[in-house]
Parts: structure tokens; sequence; C-alpha cells
């Protein structure tokens, strides 16, 4: 499984970053939307697989199963979720003001800033 | 858009998802659901009204700016925060009523502090798709 | 309530007062610049508390430490926070004059006060992941100041810097995991014991990915391309803001994990550190010569000046880290205040290029004086602040007790030689701005602006110049807590006591 698991996360990376060199403003975006879920999964694999059930501390226990998952990861996942959830749904405000601003998507022709 | 069935559905469907979104809301401590979710829920709700119904009828219906929702939910979560060093314990410490109830189970400042979850995320979902359609609109 | 927990609530509920003023100018400037007040207020009872050498510890909601998420004020994260607090009310005091009210009215103070609500939770927080979500709050607010307003340089400006700035967020929360997936904690006492006994390769690629994660947000060579592009978009107190603070909060949090966590294989870590420290500071130097830009040419200076601060974290003695202490304070009140002074001059002379600049000695000597003092400053002349932070940096580097042997002398006289580049620099923007007489048609009218806004623009100035000649004439004081701080930032075991003793 965790094999797999890389593999999909490289995939994700690779993908994320091609869609990253790319010069159209949103296939950035799309890029990044890509690499934040890349990385959510790494996250998720990286605090240990293990099969077994909800984090919940059962009714009348007083501590978690042993096999129960590691919630962390998950509440670090959750986390980062929302907040690209909140950053992607800016950034895509900021592009659409940018495009009308600039009339371009093109990031090779954003270079007023560039320029000495 | 146009559309007599979206319209009349849509009617109907803000209504449910709003209930929902508040279901979510009381369910959230110890069973999926939550501010975030439940707020996203009820953004949900109004943006499917705004399609249907055209952004100045969502606006009107959600009442207040979605700076001041913003602005209440902080304001509310601050003291669900605050509410644990009245009772001389750290900034954000839960405080809970023993006496469950029905359906929300326990109360405490977690749920007041989920509320306020809630409304943040209702206020910025609204804001930045309001502005993004009303953008829209100007243009066609 | 203690001031831990009050230097945060202050700039949010501030904020929260702001987004319900959203339609009256006045209320909005004035709970922005009593927020920022107040927050000085806090902060220096903060300092207070912490001066003498304790560390304060607030662990929230009550959870014990390396569970739940704990705030920690060290001397460290004091300093930083009563130095941001005094450059957001000199913002925000400026900002009443400088930004207009279209942009007031979308809430600028309002995301003014969120930034800082990020910055200092960034500053105080004692939990890995937590300084992730504060950097987030600081990101998303500084977006929305970097392009509010919607003008077409800004925004181009936005796209470049958002883009990079969110790229090197997905780099910290994989290092975050990764760390996690290690060590099964994300508290940075108990990281910092954990850490020990990882397998010190791993260890050190997850090092990696926070010197990538941090170094963006620092912009060290060679991850700095963003802030020449977008720092001279903004209005100019939100340039001035984001040039004194955000990249220092890259370099707080670079000093901070590499002082408390990364600290086994110091050789190969430090040693970039300081390879990367003396590309960082002759690039930006270098960039810096060919701007003819007022705010452009400053924005390549900061990545210089952040080479420094670097390069002490890097030789990682006593002095050395002593010195990124000093440096960053000094550097904060700098920077900011020579921005200030960069809207001045474009608001008297109506232009930011420098060759369109002149004749401000003749027109207006008080600004010109409180453009030489951090100017001086900067450069490094003595008795200014720069000078003592340079020294000690320098002194650091040439005082041969570090682990680098002959490349530590190497640095300290590249650092010498950028010294030099930058009282270049600076006797450039002097002889154009100041010295050269005006260009036909260029001539400054100070009295373009209205009294009372020129009162506004120019007490934040005179009160930061002021600050710097502080620093420059009782340095002893300054540098007194400089040291002990570097000294709490070497023997991470204070620390790690102050934060899980209670527990264990």
């Amino acid at each position: 499984m965790e094999f797999l698991l890389a593999i999909t996360i490289g995939v994700l990376y690779a993908a994320a970053f091609y869609l990253l060199l790319r010069r159209g403003v949103v296939r950035i975006i799309l890029g990044i939307a890509l690499l934040s879920q890349a990385v959510n999964l790494l996250i998720f694999t990286a605090g240990g697989l293990r099969e077994g059930g909800v984090p919940f501390i059962a009714e009348g226990q007083t501590a978690l199963a042993a096999t129960s998952a590691d919630p962390l990861p998950q509440a670090l996942i959750l986390t980062a979720i929302v907040i690209s959830f909140g950053v992607l749904a800016f950034t895509l405000a900021m592009v659409h003001r940018a495009d009308q601003a600039t009339g371009t998507d093109d990031v090779d022709d954003l270079k007023g800033t560039d320029q000495t | 858009m146009n559309s007599v069935i979206l319209a009349t559905v849509s009617r109907l469907l803000t209504g449910v998802l709003l209930v929902f979104s508040v279901f979510l809301l009381l369910r959230g401590h110890n069973l999926p659901g939550g501010g975030f979710s439940g707020g996203l829920v009820a953004a949900s709700a109004f943006v499917l009204f705004a399609f249907a119904n055209g952004f100045p009828a969502a606006r009107s219906m959600l009442f207040f700016t979605p700076h001041v929702i913003i602005g209440c939910g902080l304001v509310v979560a601050i003291v669900a925060g605050l509410a644990g060093n009245l009772a001389g314990l750290p900034f954000l410490t839960g405080l809970w009523d023993k006496t469950p109830l029905p359906v929300i189970g326990k109360l405490g400042t977690p749920l007041l502090f989920d509320l306020g979850v809630y409304f943040a995320v209702l206020g910025v979902t609204t804001l930045i798709v309001f502005s993004l359609g009303e953008d829209g609109e100007e243009e066609e | 309530m203690n001031a831990l927990t009050l230097a945060i609530l202050t700039p949010l509920v501030t904020a929260v007062l702001c987004l319900f003023s959203l339609r009256s100018l006045t209320l909005q400037r004035f709970f922005g610049v009593a927020g920022m007040a107040v927050l000085l207020g806090v902060a220096l009872r903060l300092m207070a508390e912490v001066g003498d050498g304790t560390i304060e510890v607030v662990r929230f909601g009550n959870w014990p430490a390396p569970f739940g998420i704990v705030l920690v004020a060290d001397l460290l994260a004091g300093i930083m926070v009563l130095v941001s607090a005094i450059i957001g009310l000199a913002v925000a005091i400026y900002s009443i004059a400088d930004v207009d009210a279209r942009r007031v009215r979308f809430g600028y103070y309002a995301f003014l006060h969120f930034m800082m609500f990020g910055v200092c939770g960034a500053f105080l927080t004692g939990d890995i992941f937590n300084l992730f979500v504060w950097f987030e709050v600081m990101l998303i607010s500084s977006f929305v100041l970097m392009s509010l307003g919607g003008e077409k340089p800004q925004m181009e400006g936005a796209v470049k810097y958002v883009t990079l700035n969110l790229i090197s967020s997905s780099f910290f929360l994989a290092a975050c995991g990764i760390l996690y997936g290690q060590t099964g904690t994300l508290n940075m006492a108990d990281l910092a014991l954990t850490a020990r006994e990882m397998r010190p390769e791993l260890l050190t690629m997850t090092a990696m990915l926070f010197l990538v994660a941090f170094g963006l947000k620092a912009a060290i060579f060679p991850l700095f391309f963003w802030l020449p592009a977008s720092y001279h978009t903004p209005p100019v107190a939100v340039s001035a803001i984001f040039a004194g603070l955000l990249t220092k909060v890259g370099v707080y949090a670079l000093v901070r994990v590499f002082t408390l966590i990364f600290t086994e294989d110091v050789l190969f870590t430090h040693g970039l550190l300081l390879v990367l420290a003396g590309f960082t500071m002759v690039t930006g130097v270098l960039g810096a010569m060919v701007q003819f830009d007022f705010r452009r040419l400053l924005s390549f200076h900061i990545i210089s000046q952040i080479g420094y601060m670097v390069l002490g974290l890097a030789l990682f003695t006593p002095l050395a880290i002593a010195g990124t202490v000093f440096y960053l304070f000094h550097h904060i009140v700098v920077k900011a205040n020579l921005f200030l002074i960069s809207g001045i001059t474009a608001r008297y002379g109506g232009s930011f290029d420098l060759k369109k600049l002149g004749g401000f000695y003749a027109a207006t000597p008080l600004l010109a004086l409180l453009f030489f003092i951090p100017a001086m400053s900067l450069g490094g002349i003595p008795p200014l602040s720069g000078f003592f932070a340079k020294f000690a940096v320098v002194k650091a580097g040439l005082a041969g007790d570090t682990m680098f042997g002959g490349w530590a002398t190497v640095l300290a006289v590249v650092a010498l030689a950028v010294g030099l580049l930058t009282l270049f620099s600076m006797t450039k923007i002097w002889a154009e701005v100041f010295w050269k007489p005006a260009p036909e048609g260029h001539a400054p009218h100070p009295g373009n602006v209205p009294p009372a806004e020129r009162f506004l623009l120019l007490a934040p100035v005179a009160a930061l110049a002021a600050l710097t000649l502080a620093i420059g004439f009782f340095p002893q004081y300054f540098f007194d807590f400089a040291a002990r701080s570097a000294e709490q930032l070497l023997q991470p075991e204070i620390y790690i006591n102050a934060v899980l003793g209670g527990t264990n």
C-alpha cells in the first residue's frame, strides 16, 4: 500500500510541477491545487498507514483502542485542506482581477515589474 | 441565468441546505461535520440561490454583508476562547455543561467556537463568490 | 490574562473592529492606529516579563505540553513582537496619509491587523504545524494587502508573490508531515528531543525541506526572485511593512528551527547556510547597483541584508547569533523607515525613479537628514545601529572559533565588501535624490501635500530615525538583550524544560 501511495504522490508532484512550469496563469493555479493534494497524501502516508478503526474513544473506554488509526495526520490534512480551500478561492479571484487589469494570462507577458 | 425550474427548486433547496448545515454544525463535535463543513454547506445554499435568482436577491436574503458575518463569527469564536480565561484557565480551554441534551450531546464552549467558525466560513465564502460573480455580471 | 495571549488577541480584536466599521474612514483609522498602540503596550509588558530570561508558556485549551498547542515567549520572540508592534504603529500612522479612501473602505486596516495577528502568532508559537497555520494567516492577509487596489503593476507583482509563497507553503507542509512521520510529535521542544534519535540523513533531508520553505519566505539566494518583482508595487505603507517584517519572519523561523531542532549535522546544514548567506549578500547588493527605482533598489538591499542575518546563524557562535538578533531588530526599523521615506519623496517629487527626482536637500533639509540617518545606518557607518550589527557578525566571522575555519574569515571579508557596496548604493540615492539639482520639470513640491498629511508622513519616519539613533548611541543596552537571547537559543535545554517541564 505504501508503495502504491508513494507512486501516486510522485505522479501528483510531477504533474503539479509540470503545470507550475507552464505559461498560463490558470494552469499554474491548477498546479498549486494539485501540489496541495500531493502534500496531503504525503502527510497521510508519512504519518503511518494502519488498518484499523476510526480514532474515536469507544463508549465507556478511557483510551483509544490499539488498532485505531493515528488521528493527528488526519487533523493536519483537514487543516491543510481548509487552508488550501481559502487560499485557492482567493487566488482564483486574484487571477481574475489580474486578467482584467493586465489583459493577459501569459506569465511571459507579466514582465512589467521585473524591468528596471 | 433565467431558469424557472432552477429558481423554483432553489427556493426549496436553499432551506433544506440551511437546515442541513445547522445539523452538521450541531453534530460536529463527536461525529463528522462541524463548523467548517456546516459553514460551507450554508454558503453553498446562498450561492445556489444567487445562481438561480441573481446576486442582489442573494445579498438581500443574506441580510448582513459578508464582512459583518465574518466579524460576528470571529467575535463569537473569541468569546468562546475567552470563556476559558474567565474560569482562570488558559485561552480556548473547553468548558462543558454536564447535562446531556438530545441530538446535540453536551453544550460547551467548543460548540460556541464552532458556531463562530460556521459564520466566519459562511462570510468568507459568500464574500469571495459574490464579488467574483458580480464581477462577471458587470462584464456581460 | 497574560501578555502572551493578549499579544495575539489584540490584533485579532482590532481587525474585527475594523471589519465592523468598514463604512467609516475615521473609525477605521482610529481603530487601526489605536490597535497598534495597544499592541505596543502589550509587547512592552511581554518584554518586561521575559526580559530577565524567563520563558513564558501558555498551553492553549489547557492541554498538556507535547499534545496540545503551546505558545512560548522567550527573549527572541519577545524582541520580535516588540519590534513588529513599533513598525506596525509607525505604518498605521503613515497609512492615514498614504492609503487612499477606496483601499481603506475595502478593508485595508482589517487586513493589516490580520497580518499582524499572523506575524505575532508566528513569533510566539511553540508548535511547528501551528507555525504553518500562522504563516498562512499572515500570507493570506499579505496577499490581499498586495493586490488591494488592483492596479496593473500591483496585480503583476501579486501573481508572482502569491505563486511562489504558495509553493513555499507546500514545502513547509510536506516537511511538517515528514517530521511528524519520523518523530510522532509536532511540539518544537519535544521535536528537539526526539530529533536527536532520528536517523541523521533523514533529519538532514527534512532540514533541507524546511530550508527551502523558510528560505523562500526569507528571500535567500537562490529563492529571492519574487521579492524585487513585487515589493515595489503596492502602496508605500504596505511595502514598508512587508519590507520590514515579512522576510524577517522567515529569518526568525530559520533561526528557530536551526538552533532548536536541526543541530545534529551542523557542519553540513550550517555550512550550506554559510554558502547561501554569502551568495545572498553578494547577489542582493549587486542587483541593487543597477536599479534606478527607489523601491526596487531598496528591495534588493533587503535581500543582501538577509544574507548578513543568515551568516550570523550559519556561524553558530554566541556572538554570531547575537549579531543576527541585533541585525533583525536593527534592520526591521531601518528598512521600513527607508521605504516610508521613498513614499514621501514620491509624494513631493511625483516619482519613484531616481533620475526624475532631485533637489530634495535644498527643498527639505529635514527630510534629507531623516533619510541620512537610516541610510548611513544601513551602510554600517558608526555610530549608527547598522555599524554594531555588522560589527558583531563580522567579528564573529573573524574570531576563529567557528567550525568553518578559514571559510568564516572569507565570508567576513565578503560581508565587509558588501557593506561598502551598500554604502555606495545609499550614496547613489543621496546623490540622485537629495544632492543633484532637480531635473527639468521635476522639482520637489512639499507644498503639494497638505500640512496635516505632511506631519502624519514625517512623524513616524522621525520616530523610527530617533530609534535608530538610540540603538546606535546606546548599543550596549540593546546588544545585551541580543546576547542573552543568543545564549537562550544556543542552550535549547532551557526552552525544552520550560515547555515540557510541567509534564515529565
